[in-house]
């Protein structure tokens, strides 16, 4: 696996100097690591994983998981609607799964009724969607591999231990 | 009257561990950002599911003593544990202990096999409590030197040299604990052969032996005409997280286990049921968080052997454990003024390699079971400090 890859995928928040320390690379190498996963569209971005729940400086948002249920299309499957979809702003991610409906949106919007007036006159709008069930997001404790109110307690280990 | 004229005088000369001064040392400086690399254990949390088996545990009320051995479904998944792992078969009705820790199985592998004046041998630099152990129970420790040229690999040859007369027991440590060194099967087979020669008791810590980095470990006690001369020791603390649980276990043919047994069933009744219902969850499930653990080892050992070397710290790459073992004499200072003065200079803590035993002289121990950031720190510091000397000497 591309080394600079598998450090990614373990969530830390090294530098590229560091990831080049880490790995036993040149910097010049995790770049040229790093441009060839953007170039292959393996790596898409950096998107930090926030809790802003008690930052008031930030814009309120509200969260939904929308089951979507939409008809197949002869030729194409999902994926044609499933991209459609996916290309609102307010669709920051979209799933086909399996199980009783067919995609699993995570819908962002300023408000309630942002969210709700995107499902009724964006989303169920859409041709081929046959039914939507949308439940809004309460209270985050975990995201992404992140614990958000109660830490994983950090070392207090001896400084000094045979 | 005194009361220190109450203290039996082989506890009362005992030298006091040379961890200990430098960790007094360390903790003078608290809260001045110091790099600790002279821990001894895994930086991971145990991983939660097996923390929430303890908790699950607690909750239905297993409170109360177990069998003395330990429970069978524990004993049980230890004796599949080590088939699958180590290829040796060994009995959980009678031919496994579970113990407080591998330093309690140690203990009681002492009380129960040495006579006074019973000569032990090990491989030195070797973990601080193996001959302050033998002394506890009036045997005599012989040191087996392991070398710096060999990777700190034990050699039948060191082991003839070293060996005389009244020699019963040879203790093993593989990966060892400071120097990270390890031994190759063919090295191994030439050390049965001479334990079998000399009719030795072979007690082999294999605690580290998860993390093995290269190769596969293979144990002792797996070679031919060695599992009945041999105690398997093992337990959870670095390869499962689990230092502060407590818990460990020994096998070997019954009638060593049923010796080591009845020491334990005074001294010790029996080990935590909680950490034992836990080390279940850990035989059971926990390969999967030992591998990734083991990974990140790996990635650590490489960055911090690359980096001594680079430095001019001649250190070789461990083969398994989570120490690093660099020669630090090209800097002009010996083992005990190095840690110091890079202490007081650039905060990073290192151990004196003569804490470990005289063979450890010109050597530091650092452990890299701490996160990339801080390592990377640590050894940007430790270069800073290395070249003011290399400067000061040119001057």
């Amino acid at each position: 696996m591309n080394p600079v890859l598998k450090l990614l995928l373990e969530g830390g928040s090294l530098t590229t100097a560091q990831m080049a320390q880490v790995a036993g690379l040149s910097g010049a190498d995790v770049e040229q690591h790093l441009e060839q996963l953007k170039t292959e569209k393996i790596f898409l971005g950096w998107r930090p994983v926030l809790d802003l729940s008690r930052e008031a400086a930030a814009a309120a948002a509200v969260q939904a998981v929308i089951e979507v249920r939409i008809t197949p299309e002869r030729g194409g499957g999902f994926d044609r609607l499933a991209e459609r979809i996916s290309r609102f702003d307010e669709v920051q991610t979209c799933y086909l799964v399996s199980g009783g409906y067919d995609l699993l949106l995570i819908v962002r919007g300023a408000t309630l009724q942002k969210v709700a007036s995107f499902v009724s006159e964006k989303l169920s709008t859409v041709e081929g969607v046959l039914s939507t069930a949308t439940h809004f997001m309460l209270r985050c404790y975990k995201d992404q591999g992140f614990l958000l109110e109660s830490e994983e307690p950090k070392g207090t280990r001896l400084t000094v231990a045979p | 009257m005194k009361p220190s004229s109450f203290v039996a005088r082989h506890v009362a000369t005992l030298p006091k561990s040379g961890i200990r001064d430098f960790f007094e040392l360390v903790a003078k400086m608290k809260g001045q950002d110091v790099i600790s690399l002279g821990v001894g254990e895994p930086d991971f949390v145990t991983p939660w599911h097996i923390r929430e088996s303890a908790i699950y545990a607690l909750e239905r009320g297993k409170t109360y003593y177990t069998s003395n051995l330990g429970l069978i479904e524990l004993r049980r998944a230890i004796s599949k544990y080590v088939a699958h792992h180590f290829g040796i078969e060994y009995r959980p009705e009678d031919q496994v202990i579970v113990t407080v820790g591998v330093s309690e199985a140690l203990d009681i592998a002492f009380r129960a096999f040495v006579n006074p004046g019973d000569k032990v041998m090990f491989h030195q630099p070797c973990y601080v409590s193996y001959h302050p152990s033998v002394t506890l129970v009036h045997g005599v420790g012989i040191a087996v030197p392991t070398y710096a040229k060999d990777n700190f690999a034990l050699t039948a040859e060191a082991l003839a040299a070293a060996w005389e007369p009244g020699c019963k027991i040879l203790v093993l440590n593989l990966p060892c604990n400071p120097t990270g060194g390890t031994c190759s099967r063919e090295q191994l087979e030439k050390i049965a052969a001479f334990c079998r020669e000399k009719d030795l008791l072979v007690l082999s810590d294999e605690i580290y032996s998860e993390l093995t980095f290269e190769g596969t470990h293979t144990s002792i006690a797996s070679l031919p005409g060695m599992a009945e001369r041999t105690v398997f020791l093992h337990g959870f603390s670095k390869a499962f997280a689990m230092t502060g649980w407590r818990i460990g276990y020994a096998c070997g043919p019954s009638e060593l286990i049923d010796a080591m047994m009845k020491v334990h069933q005074y001294a010790m009744m029996c080990a935590s049921i909680i950490a034992q219902e836990a080390a279940i969850e850990a035989l059971e499930r926990g390969w999967d968080a030992v591998l990734k653990m083991r990974d990140q080892y790996h990635r650590r050992r490489d960055l911090v052997v690359r980096r001594f070397n680079e430095i001019g710290l001649t250190c070789h790459s461990p083969r398994g454990s989570f120490y690093a073992f660099p020669d630090i004499t090209s800097t002009g200072l010996d083992e005990k003024s190095f840690p110091i003065e890079l202490l007081q200079q650039q905060k990073v803590a290192v151990v004196p390699g003569t804490a470990f035993g005289d063979n450890g002289r010109g050597h530091v121990r650092a452990c890299f079971a701490t996160g990339y950031e801080q390592l990377i720190d640590a050894c940007d510091r430790i270069e800073r400090f290395v070249d003011t000397k290399a400067r000061a000497a040119v001057r």
